[in-house]
């Protein structure tokens, strides 16, 4: 029986108007066919109004653990960890919601007293924040008393800079940034921005180093994860919990987590996130003037446009206290802003790739992130079935154009184009090429005191698409500038939407379902089917 | 072992060049009217080494050690660690010693090779846990105890050392494909072109454009890291 679709699910029918969908800094307007759906963002949920009230109601109501006032003492050493900037995308206006629970927090441990206390940006693998940014997502007060001595980023190459802590029942080692090992106290600031944010992985992956990342980002485990963005369907999450429980037992950890609404895009673009049918005059005027600026803008001027607006994003809640019910919660709301229900897999999915991913905040989308952004996120961005049925045809929207940051991803440009071109097999280059190029002394060296990603970080973005690359029949993308970057990374190419169209329905007969997913802003597919396949199931992890 | 990282020294490692510890030795004779005298010889060379130096490094390197004829051998090594102390070791940069212990936490094997004279950079070697024979530099020439002013061939600049690296992969059974290299200066281009991973370290504004071509990836180690703030 055909189910009423959301509203924010449309079909496309003979009086649609074009779509306008992102072509990494561009926006191109493409007629779909007649029956296809676009499935499009929800409307922003209303935010908080104060949040600094709602952080420290969350801080003095705690889930699952006791206060934490009760837990301070006078003279306790206490580090506040908090998220790198690459969530939210892009970064949201000052202030951040981690600088408000930052300063609550900060106000707290003065009050008892405590003043052994540093901040850690989580970085992980990622690349360093510079004194600026962290500025903006902490706020002037406490980088102009912290930084650089007490409020710095974690170095996970730093000889004698982690801390052994135990061995998971999985055999999995944990060792943690030292002076996080070494406090009384951690207390984690969060922004979960996407499902597979927060949680045990706020600790898990962003303080630890080589030897506790290398057990669960592989593609054994992506591979075995149905989607990493809902826990119990993600052997990633599985690992992370393990990882995350046996740090609390070492550790005492308190959380707070919050989650922000999808207004990624201020007044001016506001339209970017509606249905274009419903625009106004002057909304399809802006619009209309957008893709014509953007067309003959150079490159950079184009990303600045997008990048130099922090998004207007909202928080819609604030959560605090022990990691699993604090991320509980903290899902329930995410799930409630992202999540628009549809009915039925597709034969073909079409996703627009914009310019930003969580890896290159004020740098290009390099071939390396479109292919994360495409196999990895918008394929992971579901729950339930994948939105295209197994074997499908994903068809992308980017140029793919052969620009690497040198400074940022330096590695990646040696994996991209030495690595990919002798194997895309994830499991090959793990087993063959993994170990030695992360331990790359230049390009730890470039981690450490330059701008760059871990030499380590290029391999766990192309297993991040793993469960995406095994899924999909073939990728076609539209609108790329050249051949040989799509031929890399095992694309084919289609000068227009109607050629990818057509080579897709070889595949899939003359009338194919087609589904748009008209990313950004953020949304998430609820796909519900009336028989889930059998490939839909979680497959076991094998390690390679 | 299964390969090596060559690491050229001045302005890469440390922030000297040649000349700081050849004027110390310079400065530090036996008698003040001694040290006047070399230093003012050294003077007069300078437009001729200044010339040789944009032309040809060897060149350079020849007329620049030409200085210490006449210097006991006795001398220079009693001053060599004085000289290291007072010049070269107050200018080891921040992450010079995190470097080199990557590229042995990473299974290599630690090469210097060096324009500068090998009783110059021997304390900096032990300094930097590279052993002794894993130091390829110039050496003076001696007769009966005095310095003739030459060096002893080959003389280690610019191609010399990408084939003195080629032997010394070869003796050792490495790739050059799997070696790494080092360098600040323009003038080691083909040592970093016979290795597989050739990198720029503070590099002068032609390595830079060159590195930037080819992605060679451009290092800083004068920066303290991430942490490295907190240490000191």
């Amino acid at each position: 029986m055909a189910k009423t679709p959301h509203p924010c699910v449309v079909t496309i029918d003979h009086r649609s108007k074009p779509r306008a969908l992102f072509s990494g800094t561009r926006v191109k307007e493409y007629n779909l066919p007649v029956g296809s759906r676009v499935m499009y963002p929800k409307a922003p949920m209303t935010p908080l109004n104060d949040v600094k009230a709602a952080v420290r109601y969350a801080i003095n109501h705690p889930l699952g653990s006791e206060p934490l006032y009760a837990m301070l003492r006078p003279g306790m050493k206490v580090t506040i960890a908090v998220d790198d900037l690459s969530m939210p995308l892009p970064p949201m206006r000052r202030p951040d919601v981690r600088q408000h629970q930052a300063e609550v927090v900060l106000e707290l441990l003065r009050d008892y007293g405590i003043t052994d206390i540093h901040f850690i940006i989580a970085t992980a693998f990622h690349r360093p924040m510079t004194e600026d940014e962290i500025r903006h997502q902490l706020g002037d007060a406490i980088v102009d008393e912290f930084y650089p001595e007490r409020c710095y980023n974690h170095d996970a190459e730093k000889p004698d800079g982690l801390t052994y802590l135990g061995t998971t029942a999985q055999g999995i080692d944990v060792e943690i940034n030292r002076r996080a090992a070494e406090s009384d106290l951690v207390v984690y600031c969060n922004l979960t921005f996407v499902p597979m944010n927060g949680g045990h992985k706020s600790m898990g992956t962003g303080l630890v180093g080589y030897r506790t990342l290398k057990k669960h980002h592989n593609p054994a485990t992506i591979r075995a994860s149905k989607t990493y963005m809902v826990p119990e369907d993600s052997a990633l999450s599985d690992k992370m919990v393990e990882v995350g429980k046996l740090i609390e037992e070492k550790l005492q950890v308190f959380h707070i987590e919050s989650t922000v609404n999808n207004r990624m895009f201020d007044r001016p673009l506001e339209f970017l996130g509606k249905n274009e049918d419903e625009l106004s005059t002057n909304e399809a005027r802006g619009l209309k003037a957008l893709i014509r600026s953007l067309e003959w803008l150079p490159q950079p001027a184009r990303q600045a446009i997008f990048e130099k607006v922090p998004a207007p994003y909202g928080v819609i809640g604030v959560w605090a206290g022990a990691c699993e019910p604090v991320h509980e919660a903290c899902l329930e709301k995410c799930y409630e802003q992202l999540l628009v229900p549809i009915h039925g897999q597709a034969d073909i999915g079409i996703f627009p790739v914009p310019y930003i991913s969580p890896y290159n905040v004020h740098s290009y989308l390099n071939p390396l992130l479109v292919s994360v952004m495409a196999e990895g996120y918008l394929f992971n961005l579901y729950k339930g079935e994948p939105l295209v049925k197994k074997g499908g045809t994903m068809i992308v929207l980017h140029p793919c154009s052969d620009i690497f940051d040198r400074d940022q991803h330096a590695a990646y440009t040696e994996f991209f184009h030495k690595l990919l071109p002798r194997t895309r097999d994830a499991k090959e280059l793990h087993k063959k090429y993994e170990q030695e190029y992360s331990r790359h002394p230049g390009y730890i060296q470039m981690y450490r005191s330059g701008q760059a990603y871990h030499p380590a970080h290029p391999f766990y973005m192309w297993y991040w698409g793993e469960n995406g690359r095994q899924h999909y029949g073939r990728v076609i993308v539209v609108g790329a500038d050249n051949e040989y970057v799509p031929g890399i990374l095992g694309y084919e190419t289609a000068p227009t939407m109607e050629e990818a169209l057509r080579m897709a329905r070889e595949e899939h007969g003359s009338d194919p379902a087609i589904t748009c997913f008209r990313i950004a802003p953020m949304l998430m597919a609820d796909v519900t089917v009336d028989e889930p396949a059998e490939s839909s199931v979680r497959v076991e992890e094998k390690e390679s | 072992m299964s390969s090596t990282a060559y690491f050229d020294v001045d302005g890469t490692l440390v922030g000297t060049n040649l000349l700081h510890p050849t004027v110390y030795f310079l400065a530090n004779q036996a008698s003040v009217f001694k040290s006047a005298r070399r230093l003012g010889q050294a003077l007069l060379g300078g437009p001729m080494m200044a010339v040789a130096e944009l032309r040809d490094r060897r060149l350079f390197n020849e007329l620049l050690f030409s200085n210490f004829r006449g210097m006991t051998e006795d001398r220079m090594h009693v001053l060599s660690s004085e000289a290291y102390e007072q010049t070269v070791a107050p200018r080891i940069f921040p992450g010079t010693r995190d470097l080199i212990l990557k590229c042995k936490d990473a299974g290599m094997r630690v090469v210097l090779i060096t324009g500068s004279l090998d009783f110059t950079i021997r304390p900096l070697a032990e300094e930097l846990g590279v052993e002794p024979s894993d130091i390829i530099t110039n050496r003076l020439e001696f007769k009966d105890g005095y310095a003739t002013g030459k060096l002893m061939r080959p003389v280690v600049a610019g191609p010399t050392k990408a084939r003195l690296m080629v032997a010394d992969a070869k003796k050792h059974g490495h790739d050059l494909q799997d070696c790494h290299g080092y360098s600040d200066s323009y003038s080691d281009v083909p040592m970093l072109s016979v290795v597989g991973h050739p990198h720029c370290i503070n590099p002068d504004n032609k390595l830079r454009r060159l590195a930037k071509a080819y992605d060679w990836p451009i290092l800083d180690i004068e920066t303290p890291s991430r942490v490295d703030i907190v240490r000191a």
